[in-house]
């Protein structure tokens, strides 16, 4: 029998076999950040370990710093702390870290791919759930907690259980207006956000194919809001294309033999796979949340669903508390719908096509009146590129505020938040109570949604917009 | 770690899906709290009013269920971010074990870091359990038995719960998975100087 993507990769990374599906797995790269990376090390002195491959770990601040045009790394003073604390404890272990100002600063899942430290085949880990996000390129990369980094920075290796494989595929081309962002929601909604529990995804098909790497790495960075900590799309030329001449890409002869080794990281065409879901793209219209999981999803011109007719008591209990929490009634559209905030970055979409299709629909408009709309650029190196032509000019002069890299409002870990009782259309990736701040209402939806939405001061439906198709390198 | 062998508890119903680490702690709390104030944060939206006082309707509020150790949850309770201050807010609670029809990854594999039992069975049967609580809360003991597997209902019917034996035993013997892990150090060794000829890219 073939075996899958996931199989092949998992097989090259066991150190040892423990049992039960159980194996020790060896650990490619490790990323950090601000929130956990410094306590980690300190817990790891404590304990009397030292970092076992420091030349495999690197870190940067995101989570606490601020977002504030002209921040400084006091500009909040706890995330100053966290990131001297990481800064220090990384110097004396050797581990190598992108500070702010520089190039590779910045959240931590935008600058892996970036700066060429994340690669096909790699197992990466990172004390952060969005680590799934990396399997854009062909990585198998998933989140840990604190306890499992303790062990990584000690022995560069993990205790895991593998996870069963399940493959979605997705056919046919997006409409206009139709974002990889609206592909990943919609898959969300249909499975629902338990759905991938206990497995690794893969994403195939061709909507998937056509996309460009960070289109993928915007799938992929949802698969733990299907439930899976584990997503992953097969390399190929485009990822390679993506990759090459990064600033730690292999160069020259060794790329060449990485590249080499890439190509025989896919699915073959026998192997099977514990669970299948497949959807057409064609007919999908952009998609916004209208509750409090990324499962309560519907199409810009659905209605919100009545909680009365869901399958079970727990799903109409958690369907209730949402409406409550959103002020929404069920039966209600949500085109129209007034909105105070808008939100466009974090580690899902925040990368520099993500900037330039919402900059399309910002171009030479206005944002509306009753919203404060920003624009938080995913890393110092996509806020530099995206200066170079000229996208912070269309979205400054639209009146949307343009800001520093980090997560900012996607948690509100650095003290920046969405205001009680105000709705706040977002491209990130969770819309749970009180995310962006107690009281908050998040709306998910894509960049060109987004941006859509400031202008118009509601949600409102891009179709109508005469966009363009999405064009994502 | 501290060994999990049995636990006979009041346990609380908190039937919800999709209860969030978001909502058992909140990222604030994570950056400038104090690592040993997480237990009175725990579930904070949902336990207190905006004014600061205590939400009466909220379940673990009622004055039975303040003495819990068991948590009747939903479908995938505890889904979302890898915060591990998840476990230990509800540690810091009282909680040391969690019944649900399914969990949060990361959440899952994070309990067993910390002597915290995760048990999954079926909606009916969580729900049936609860069912029985609801009926007596000051009554609603249910007992946890890590060695034989089993769980007893307040009502006094047996129902026996899957594991991993490798975590079993681990939560058994309270084992710390790094001293485990390290006294593999020839393997790991083997294996990068094996991969380094295989795969040198990776060995920056
Ligand atoms: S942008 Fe949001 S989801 Fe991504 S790493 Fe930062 S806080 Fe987490």
């Amino acid at each position: 029998m073939g075996r899958t993507l996931f199989d092949k990769i998992w097989h090259e990374h066991v150190v040892a076999d423990l049992g039960n599906g159980v194996a020790l797995m060896h650990v490619d790269l490790h990323l950090m950040h601000d929130l956990g990376g410094g306590p980690g090390l300190r817990t790891l002195a404590e304990k009397g370990y030292r970092v076992r491959n420091p030349e495999l770990t690197f870190a940067t601040a995101d989570h606490a710093v601020s977002s504030a045009p002209g921040r400084t790394e006091d500009t909040n003073p706890v995330g100053g702390r966290l990131l001297r604390m990481l800064r220090e404890a990384s110097a004396s272990n050797g581990i190598r870290m992108f500070d702010l100002g520089s190039d590779g600063q910045g959240i931590v899942h935008v600058i892996g791919p970036e700066m060429g430290l994340s690669l096909p085949g790699m197992t990466i880990v990172c004390g952060d759930s969005h680590t799934c996000t990396h399997g854009g390129v062909g990585a198998l990369a998933f989140g840990i907690g604190s306890t499992e980094l303790v062990h990584v920075l000690a022995t560069q290796t993990l205790v895991q259980r593998k996870p069963r494989r399940m493959r979605v595929t997705m056919d046919g081309t997006p409409h206009a207006g139709v974002t990889p962002k609206d592909l990943i929601l919609h898959l969300i909604g249909l499975a629902g956000a338990a759905a991938g529990s206990g497995f690794a995804v893969e994403y195939a098909g061709p909507a998937i194919r056509a996309l460009g790497v960070e289109g993928r790495l915007t799938i992929c960075n949802l698969s733990i809001e299907l439930g899976a900590k584990i997503g992953m799309v097969a390399p190929d030329d485009a990822t390679f294309e993506y990759l090459a001449d990064r600033p730690m890409a292999p160069k020259g002869e060794m790329w060449d033999r990485a590249v080499t080794h890439w190509r025989r990281l896919n699915s073959d065409d026998d192997a099977e796979f514990d669970r299948e879901v497949r959807f057409d793209a064609d007919a999908l219209a952009p998609q916004v949340t209208w509750g409090t999981s990324p499962e309560h999803v519907i199409a810009i011109d659905g209605r919100v669903p009545d909680p009365d007719g869901a399958g079970d008591a727990g799903r109409r209990a958690s369907m209730r508390a949402a409406l409550e929490y959103m002020a929404l009634k069920p039966g209600a559209p949500l085109e129209g719908l007034p909105i105070e905030r808008v939100f466009i970055g974090s580690c899902t979409n925040s990368r520099l096509s993500d900037l330039r299709e919402a900059a399309r629909v910002v171009k030479g408009a206005k944002v509306a009146s009753r919203v404060r709309a920003w624009v938080v650029p995913g890393s110092t190196g996509v806020k530099r590129a995206a200066e170079a032509e000229g996208l912070d000019r269309i979205f400054r002069d639209a009146g949307f505020e343009w800001r520093e890299p980090g997560c900012s409002l996607c948690v509100g870990a650095n003290g920046e938040m969405v205001e009680p009782g105000a709705r706040c259309v977002s491209t990130s990736n969770r819309n749970f109570v009180g995310r962006q701040g107690p009281g908050a209402r998040t709306h998910l939806a894509s960049p060109v949604t987004a941006a859509a939405a400031a202008i118009a001061g509601r949600l409102v439906d891009v179709r109508k917009l005469g966009m363009e198709p999405w064009k994502n390198s | 770690m501290e060994k999990f062998l049995t636990l006979s508890a009041i346990a609380a119903p908190l039937l919800r899906d999709n209860i969030d680490t978001d909502v058992i702690i909140r990222i604030d709390r994570l950056v400038g709290g104090r690592p040993d104030e997480l237990g009175k944060y725990a579930f904070e939206l949902l336990r207190y009013l905006p004014d600061g006082g205590e939400n009466p309707d909220f379940i673990l509020n009622l004055k039975p269920y303040r003495r819990a150790q068991i948590l009747l949850a939903g479908a995938n309770f505890a889904c979302g971010s890898s915060r591990e201050p998840a476990v230990w807010a509800l540690q810091q609670m009282g909680f040391r074990c969690v019944i649900a029809p399914s969990f949060g990854d990361i959440f899952f594999a994070n309990c067993f870091q910390n002597g915290m039992l995760p048990i999954v069975l079926d909606r009916p049967t969580v729900e049936a359990i609860a069912a029985e609580v609801e009926a007596d809360p000051e009554h609603g003991f249910v007992t946890v038995d890590l060695e034989k597997q089993t769980i007893v209902s307040p009502s006094g019917r047996k129902i026996r719960f899957e594991i991993e034996p490798a975590r079993r035993e681990a939560l058994l013997a309270g084992l710390d998975e790094i001293g485990m892990t390290m006294s593999r150090e020839a393997e790991i060794a083997a294996f990068q100087a094996r991969d380094r000829n295989r795969r040198p890219w990776v060995y920056r």
